[in-house]
C-alpha cells in the first residue's frame, strides 16, 4: 500500500480517492474492488462506478493494493478514565487508541468519577474530547442519579446536552419499576437505553463462569441466568413502554434466544456482544490471569460459538470492545479481588476478524456490526460509505499478520487479554470526516 | 324580602339522582341543566344580597378526609348562600388518627342526621362506599384519581361562558394525568357534550389505556397544544419529581410547563385554565397564569356557583322536600 503520510501531513479539506481497494459498505450491502472518493469531508463515491469518476482537483491519490476501505468503527461502550482516573485512560490516550484501531466513534460510559448524570457534565465531556482527540466522542450519560438505581436522571435535559444514549455503564438497575419508568419517559424522547444485564444477587460473590472451570478453579461462579433474568425483564418492559431497549453486552447462547424471540415479536430491542465473548471463553483464564476477567465473565465455548452463530445470522446487532482500562492496583491481585474489564480499542477489529478468517462471518456482516448498525442505533450519519455519507473510514490491510504487544498499546492502561495473540489485520490508515487521524507506520 | 327579587329558575332541571358522586353516570342532558342552574347562581352570587332560601333548615357536613382549603370553602360559602347550616370535619386530624375506619366514621355523622354530606377523600371508590351507608345525598368533591365532578362542571361552566359552546372545542389538558382526578371528571364532561380532548404529559405520567376513554394522547407539548381553543394544566406533586415519574423540576418544566412560547401553539384565543393550586414555575409560568388568556381567577367563582347549582339540584331529592 503506498502510503507512509504522516497524521498531520494531510489537511482537513485535502480530497483523497483510494483506488484499488476492496470496498465494503453494510448500508448497500456492498463488497467488492472500486473506489473510494473522499471530498468536503464526505463520501464523494464508493464502488466500482467511483472508478470511472472525476477525481477532485488536488486529490491525493492512494493505492490500496487490495486493501479492504469499510466504514470507520463505531464502538458503543468505552470506559474513559477521565474525569477521576486519569491514570488510567484519558482522552487523548483513549482517542490514539481508537483511531490506531480503526474506531472512528466511541460512546463513553457515565461511571466516572463524578458520574455522568448531570449537563454540565455531558458539556464537559463534549468539550474535553474535541480538544484532545481527532475521533468522534459521543457520551452516553447515567440513566438514574448517581448510578443508585433509583431516581432517574434527567433524560431529556441530557439528551439535549449531547447525551447520546443513557445507561447505568456497569451497574444493573434491579428495581423493575425504576426500569419500566425510565423505559417509559425515555420513550418521549427517543432515547435508547443501554443496559448492563446482571442482576447483583445473582452474581453474588462469583467472579467467573459458573460451572466445571470454576469448580475446578475453587472460584464462585456466575450463572448465565444473573443476566438471563435481566435481559428477558427488560424485554418485557420495553413491549409494556415501547420504549428502545439495548442490552449492551450479552454473553451466552440463553440471552441470545431471549433477544431473537423479542426480535421476531418485532420490539424494539436489540443487543451486542463483546469482542472478548466472541473470540475467547472461561478457558482462557487459565492459572488464574485476571486480564481475563470480565463482566459478563468469559463463559463456555458453547456460549462462544453461539455469539459467533448469532454474529453471522444478524440476531446481535453490534460488536464492542467494552474497552475497560485497569492498571496495576486494580488487576495485580487474587483473581477473585481483581477488577473486571480489558482494554480493547486497538484490538477490537483485529480479533473481531477472527471469525471472518474462519469462514463463519464475511466482512459485510462484520462491519455492520462494528460500524453501520450501532450508528443506526445511535442515530448518527457515520457508518456507511454511501455517498454523501460523512468520511469517516478505514483502510484494513485484512491479511497482515501481527502479534499483539501490551506494552505497545497506546492505551494508558495495558489489561489485554490478547498480550503475545497473533492476529491478522492492520489498521494502514483512519480518517475521520475526511481527516486522517492515523496512518499505520511499520516498526 | 331580598328574596322576591331572585331571578327566574331556569327551565326545571331534572336531576334523576340522590348524590352526585361522578360525571359518569350523567346524561348530557342533566349536565346542561346543571350548567343552567349555575348560570342563574352566578347571578344571585353577583348581587349584594346573596342568599336563598333553598336550603334553609338543611345541615351540611363538608367532611374532608385530605386537607383542601378551596374546595372546602367553596362548598361551604355555596350551602350558606342557599340558607343551610354548614359544618366542616377535617377527618385527618380527628377520629382517623385515632383508628376509627371510614365506614364508622360515616355511620356516626349519619345518626347527627345532617342533609347533605360534601365528602373528599384519598382512596378512590371511598366516597361511594360511604354513600352506600348514610341515608343524606353525598357529593363527591374528590375520591383519589377518580373523580371529581365538582371540578369538571366549573371548568365547563367557565369554557361555556367565553367561548358560547363546548361542542367541537379542542380541549388539551396538561400534566399529570395518572394521579389526576380533575382530568379523569373533565375527560368524561368534556366528551359527554362533544368536546374533542386531548391529554399531554410524559409518559410515566399517563395511565394505560387513556386513550380508550376517548381522548387523543400527546407526549409532546407542541403537537398536542397545536390548535386547542383549551390549555388545562395540571398540579404536579412535588414527590414526583424527584426523579420517581419526573426527573427534576427544571426537566419538567422545560419540557411541559406552560410558558408563553409553548402556549403559541394553541389557538390565537386560546384560554387557560388550572384547578388551582398552582406550582408556578413547574407546570406554569407566572406570565401565562397572570396573563390575558388565564381563566384562572374565573374558575374559583365558577366554583361556588356549581356548587350552588349541584346543592340545589340535590335538594329536589331531600326527604320531605
Amino acid at each position: 500500500m503506498a502510503t507512509a503520510a504522516s497524521p498531520r501531513a494531510h489537511g482537513a479539506d485535502r480530497p483523497v480517492v483510494f483506488d484499488n481497494a476492496r470496498v465494503v459498505d453494510p448500508s448497500r450491502d456492498l463488497d467488492t474492488m472500486g473506489t473510494v472518493i473522499v471530498a468536503d469531508r464526505r463520501i464523494v463515491a464508493a464502488g466500482p462506478e467511483a472508478a470511472g469518476a472525476a477525481r477532485p482537483a488536488g486529490a491525493e491519490v492512494v493505492d490500496c493494493g487490495g486493501a479492504v476501505v469499510a466504514p470507520g468503527i463505531v464502538d458503543m461502550r468505552v470506559f474513559v478514565g477521565e474525569p477521576g482516573a486519569e491514570h488510567r485512560e484519558t482522552f487523548a490516550s483513549a482517542g490514539e487508541a481508537a483511531a490506531a484501531g480503526g474506531v472512528t466513534a466511541l460512546v463513553t460510559m457515565p461511571d466516572t468519577d463524578p458520574v455522568i448524570d448531570d449537563i454540565a457534565l455531558v458539556d464537559f465531556i463534549g468539550r474535553r474530547a474535541r480538544d484532545e482527540t481527532g475521533v468522534r466522542v459521543y457520551p452516553a450519560a447515567a440513566l438514574t442519579k448517581g448510578l443508585a438505581g433509583g431516581a432517574m436522571t434527567e433524560l431529556g435535559l441530557l439528551r439535549e446536552a449531547g447525551a447520546i444514549a443513557f445507561t447505568d455503564g456497569r451497574r444493573t438497575v434491579t428495581n423493575a419499576a425504576v426500569m419500566r419508568r425510565a423505559l417509559s419517559y425515555a420513550r418521549d424522547f427517543g432515547a435508547l437505553i443501554m443496559h448492563h444485564a446482571a442482576d447483583p444477587a445473582l452474581v453474588g460473590n462469583g467472579v467467573m463462569n459458573e460451572g466445571e472451570a470454576a469448580t475446578r478453579l475453587g472460584l464462585a461462579g456466575i450463572p448465565r441466568e444473573a443476566e438471563t433474568v435481566v435481559v428477558e425483564r427488560d424485554i418485557r418492559l420495553a413491549a409494556l413502554t415501547g420504549g428502545r431497549y439495548h442490552a449492551a453486552l450479552i454473553s451466552c447462547a440463553q440471552s441470545l434466544d431471549v433477544v431473537r424471540r423479542a426480535k421476531a415479536a418485532g420490539l424494539a430491542v436489540t443487543c451486542g456482544v463483546s469482542v472478548n465473548h466472541l473470540t475467547l471463553n472461561e478457558n482462557d483464564i487459565g492459572p488464574y490471569r485476571t486480564f481475563f476477567k470480565l463482566s459478563p465473565p468469559l463463559r463456555a465455548e458453547d456460549d462462544r460459538r453461539a455469539m459467533v452463530a448469532g454474529l453471522a445470522d444478524g440476531s446481535i446487532d453490534v460488536i464492542v470492545s467494552s474497552h475497560d482500562p485497569q492498571d496495576v492496583d486494580t488487576k495485580r491481585h487474587p483473581f477473585a479481588e481483581a477488577a473486571d474489564g480489558a482494554v480493547g480499542l486497538e484490538t477490537l477489529l483485529a480479533a473481531a476478524l477472527r471469525p471472518v478468517h474462519n469462514g463463519e462471518v464475511d466482512l459485510v456482516t462484520l462491519f455492520r456490526a462494528l460500524a453501520t448498525r450501532p450508528a443506526e442505533l445511535l442515530g448518527l450519519e457515520v457508518g456507511r460509505l454511501a455517498p454523501g455519507a460523512p468520511a469517516d473510514l478505514i483502510v484494513v490491510d485484512i491479511d497482515a499478520p501481527w502479534v499483539c504487544d501490551a506494552e505497545r498499546l497506546r492505551s494508558r492502561s495495558k489489561n489485554t487479554p490478547f498480550e503475545g495473540a497473533r492476529f491478522t489485520g492492520i489498521v494502514r490508515r483512519t480518517l475521520v470526516a475526511g481527516r486522517t487521524v492515523y496512518a499505520y507506520a511499520p516498526g | 324580602m331580598a328574596l322576591m327579587n331572585a331571578p327566574p329558575l331556569p327551565p326545571a332541571v331534572t336531576f334523576g339522582h340522590r348524590h352526585l358522586l361522578g360525571i359518569e353516570g350523567l346524561t348530557a342532558a342533566e349536565i346542561v341543566g346543571l350548567l343552567d342552574l349555575a348560570e342563574a347562581a352566578v347571578e344571585v352570587s353577583r348581587k349584594i344580597e346573596k342568599k336563598k332560601a333553598v336550603l334553609r333548615g338543611r345541615t351540611q357536613v363538608n367532611l374532608f378526609f385530605e386537607p383542601s382549603t378551596r374546595t372546602q370553602s367553596s362548598f361551604e360559602i355555596a350551602g350558606k348562600r342557599l340558607g343551610a347550616d354548614v359544618m366542616n370535619m377535617a377527618v385527618a386530624a380527628s377520629a382517623v388518627s385515632k383508628g376509627e375506619t371510614l365506614i364508622d366514621t360515616a355511620m356516626t355523622l349519619n345518626a347527627m342526621r345532617p342533609d347533605i354530606l360534601v365528602v373528599r377523600h384519598h382512596a378512590a371508590g371511598a366516597v361511594e362506599l360511604l354513600s352506600h351507608k348514610v341515608s343524606c345525598s353525598v357529593i363527591n368533591a374528590g375520591d383519589g384519581a377518580h373523580e371529581h365532578p365538582t371540578q369538571a362542571l366549573l371548568d365547563a361552566l367557565t369554557i361555556r361562558r367565553h367561548k358560547g359552546k363546548i361542542a367541537g372545542l379542542v380541549v388539551a389538558i396538561c400534566g399529570d394525568i395518572a394521579h389526576s382526578r380533575v382530568a379523569r371528571s373533565n375527560i368524561l364532561l368534556l366528551n359527554a357534550l362533544g368536546a374533542r380532548v386531548r391529554v399531554i404529559g410524559p409518559s410515566t405520567l399517563m395511565p394505560a389505556g387513556i386513550e380508550r376513554m376517548g381522548v387523543a394522547v400527546f407526549s409532546e407539548m407542541a403537537a398536542g397544544l397545536a390548535g386547542a381553543d383549551i390549555v388545562m394544566m395540571l398540579r404536579l406533586q412535588r414527590e414526583r419529581m424527584d426523579g420517581s415519574f419526573v426527573p427534576s423540576v427544571r426537566e419538567y418544566f422545560h419540557f411541559f410547563g406552560l410558558d408563553e412560547a409553548k402556549l403559541a401553539a394553541a389557538k390565537p384565543d386560546a384560554l387557560v385554565m388550572h384547578p388551582g393550586p398552582m406550582n408556578r414555575g413547574v407546570e406554569i409560568d407566572s406570565a401565562v397564569a397572570d396573563g390575558a388568556q388565564s381563566l384562572i381567577r374565573e374558575q374559583v367563582e365558577m366554583g361556588v356557583a356549581v356548587r350552588m347549582a349541584v346543592l340545589e339540584a340535590l335538594a329536589a331529592h331531600l326527604p320531605n322536600a
